[in-house]
């Protein structure tokens, strides 16, 4: 893992909005490392940051909203400097592409399928007229579009939501990016469609050697996707590590109480867990652990002092303060206690006895 | 299983939409019957006819044919005014999307007293206050939240307005439209507790239209799947997800994302392919294969059915 080379470097960036003479801190700090061709999952509740934190590398925030302080290194430049459209320009969709949500709103209902990934074709690839009009044939035929020829003359209310989803990667990858974002690429879609559209994405993603991050709230997308996980609560990162140290030996009780309230891990009969309460309100300040007034487990210095990232091993970090050496033992709930024990079975973890003992 | 009580019962039904002459067939010969204080699951991809025989249980889409049944008595087709205004007092709906479903132009107390407000129910102020009151930290949420309007709400206090608008009635069958999927992980988990809670409490029934089986797998006691307008495959949750016999609901089952990476990544993907049917000359029936599994099958599938059944 150490050798992997990082691509782009976000080191404690902060971003606030500005609503009405409020001041929101929509991200508190952020820094994470993207590696070259790895899939990254950012995984969070809505409100969370982790849209802003991703339109923050392609600088499409709303105007209302400035980056603070903090940096983010890709290409030898810190695109938290960058002013102008134009800087932006040679970087969207060029070096970074993002595939929205819903195929329903992000493609022009005015203009033919054909139209909409030939724009980016000729932006982005410098051809034209009948060799721009056969890339956008290959492209189709590889997104698994059949007919290309005919579907380039429809409209987009032509195809089906998962078809306009293929439309919709097609056109990210006409610009032939070095990263593309995929922001909850599936919530929209149906199980069945789900799976497919997220196996044409690895697929792309093995063939152009390309970085991805989705964003999601899907658990079971990011098991299928993800080679690292980084887990977002109240603009901040909680925990990163490897998917299976994510989701066999989670550390930081938000983790704990989003895998605990799964329904798939559930039993029948009994309530689920909960998490009690709401997210905190970004216009405030937030005082020590976000997540401490929801957290049974919390500690006394929780809601004093903001805890540091922990490292648990090379690969995972959680930002808590049950990983201090002083703090008390405290046992995860029986779910995770069960999930630690089938990764220490399968040899995915070390699970030595409670890093916080 | 035959000493159990029938709450609602779906009775062949039909529901077209659009020309008369050309009629688009959304569902087409469906029938179940839900069982009184279970909860019953509707499962199928977007477009399968889920929401419409939801609506046509509330009586929002007519029926083409067939007839639809609560406690014995016909709720489809043409009611006197009388058994109108019990059927609706009956039958409540929980929408799918909290941000849509709500009026944002009315208080949280209107949009929730709305249906005490129907003819030939005489409330006072009073006693629609304390109705609202009740039905509200019913749902957990608090009485002065009556003079509050809906987008001071998050979403999952917006779905708890949503199944405290149900309840004010006292209903005895609800009619949950993908009552989760427009909500945030975390608050998952607190509405269906909510919902499991009230059931427990009030005997109520369920019937849960989703299309997140894991979800379904949890809260539900039977399970169908529909395809194309028809229930292709009905069976106890737990036969259903152990031995799934149409390829169809195979397809679904195997396409379920979960939160287990090692599971995912030995993931085997089913795709379900109409063509592998051979409809033409033997229709398919409605057959139940063993006790209380149904599948729509011909015969040469119902054997094949059977062999798998044995293994």
């Amino acid at each position: 893992m150490d050798q992997q080379q990082v691509l782009l470097s976000v080191q404690d960036l902060n971003f606030k909005f500005t609503l009405r003479g409020q001041v929101l801190h929509a991200l508190r700090g952020i820094s994470l490392d993207v590696y070259k061709g790895e899939s990254l999952a950012i995984v969070g509740e809505s409100g969370s940051g982790k849209s802003v934190f991703v339109k923050c590398l392609m600088g499409l925030n709303d105007a209302n909203g400035c980056v603070e302080s903090g940096k983010i290194l890709y290409d030898g430049k810190d695109l938290a400097q960058f002013k102008s459209d134009a800087e932006w320009r040679a970087l969207r969709g060029h070096r970074i592409a993002m595939v929205l949500q819903d195929p329903m709103t992000s493609l022009n209902p005015l203009k033919t399928i054909g139209w909409q990934i030939r724009e980016a074709v000729e932006l982005h690839q410098n051809l034209h007229g009948d060799a721009a009009k056969k890339a956008v044939y290959e492209i189709l035929a590889e997104v698994g579009i059949s007919d290309p020829q005919r579907r380039y003359n429809q409209y987009p209310h032509e195809f089906s939501g998962g078809m306009r989803q293929r439309v919709v990667i097609a056109i990210a990858m006409a610009c032939k990016p070095e990263i593309l974002i995929c922001d909850e690429p599936t919530t929209a879609l149906d199980v069945t469609i789900q799976a497919q559209i997220l196996g044409l994405i690895k697929e792309m993603q093995k063939k152009y050697d390309l970085t991805t991050i989705y964003i999601t709230h899907d658990l079971g997308v990011v098991a299928n996707v993800a080679d690292r996980i980084a887990v977002m609560y109240a603009g901040d990162i909680v925990e990163v590590g490897r998917c299976e140290e994510v989701f066999y030996d989670p550390r930081h009780p938000y983790t704990w109480a989003l895998l605990s309230s799964l329904p798939q891990l559930g039993v029948k009969g009994e309530p689920l867990y909960s998490i009690e309460g709401t997210p905190p309100n970004l216009f405030h300040e937030v005082r020590g652990d976000a997540f401490a007034p929801r957290n049974p487990h919390a500690l006394k210095m929780d809601f004093v002092k903001r805890p540091p990232m922990f490292t648990v091993t090379a690969t995972h970090a959680a930002r808590t303060w049950l990983l201090d050496p002083r703090a008390p033992k405290i046992d995860p709930p029986e779910h995770i206690r069960a999930l630690r024990e089938k990764g220490r079975q399968l040899g995915l973890t070390k699970g030595e006895e409670c890093a916080n003992g | 299983m035959a000493e159990r009580e029938k709450m609602l019962e779906v009775d062949h039904i039909r529901v077209e939409f659009g020309k008369k002459r050309h009629p688009f067939v959304a569902v087409d010969d469906v029938s179940f019957a839900i069982y009184k204080g279970e909860t019953f699951g509707l499962v199928g991809e977007s477009g399968s006819g889920k929401t419409t025989i939801g609506r046509a249980i509330i009586r929002a889409n007519p029926l083409a044919a067939g007839e639809i049944r609560l406690d014995g008595q016909r709720i489809s087709g043409r009611l006197t005014p009388a058994e109108d205004r019990q059927v609706t007092r009956d039958v409540q709906m929980i929408f799918q999307d909290p941000m849509d479903s709500l009026n944002e132009r009315a208080k949280v107390g209107y949009i929730v007293a709305e249906g005490l407000y129907a003819p030939g129910r005489h409330y006072t102020e009073e006693q629609r206050r304390e109705m609202v009151n009740k039905a509200l930290s019913d749902v957990g949420l608090l009485p002065e939240f009556a003079s509050r309007f809906p987008h001071e709400f998050s979403g999952g206090q917006r779905q708890r307005i949503g199944i405290a608008r149900a309840l004010i009635l006292d209903p005895k069958f609800i009619v949950a439209d993908e009552p989760i999927s427009a909500l945030d992980v975390s608050i998952r988990a607190q509405v269906l507790n909510l919902l499991a809670r009230l059931q427990k409490e009030r005997g109520l029934t369920y019937l849960f239209i989703a299309h997140d089986l894991s979800v379904v797998r949890f809260i539900c006691d039977r399970i169908a799947v529909i395809h194309k307008g028809r229930i292709v495959e009905l069976a106890e949750s737990e036969q259903l997800f152990a031995h799934p016999l149409h390829p169809y609901t195979k397809a679904l089952l195997s396409a379920i994302p979960q939160p287990d990476p090692i599971a995912e990544r030995n993931k085997k993907l089913l795709v379900y392919d109409p063509a592998c049917h051979h409809y033409e000359v033997d229709k398919p029936q409605w057959t139940e294969v063993e006790p209380g599994h149904f599948i729509l099958a011909n015969a040469p599938e119902l054997d094949v059915y059977r062999r798998e059944l044995q293994r």
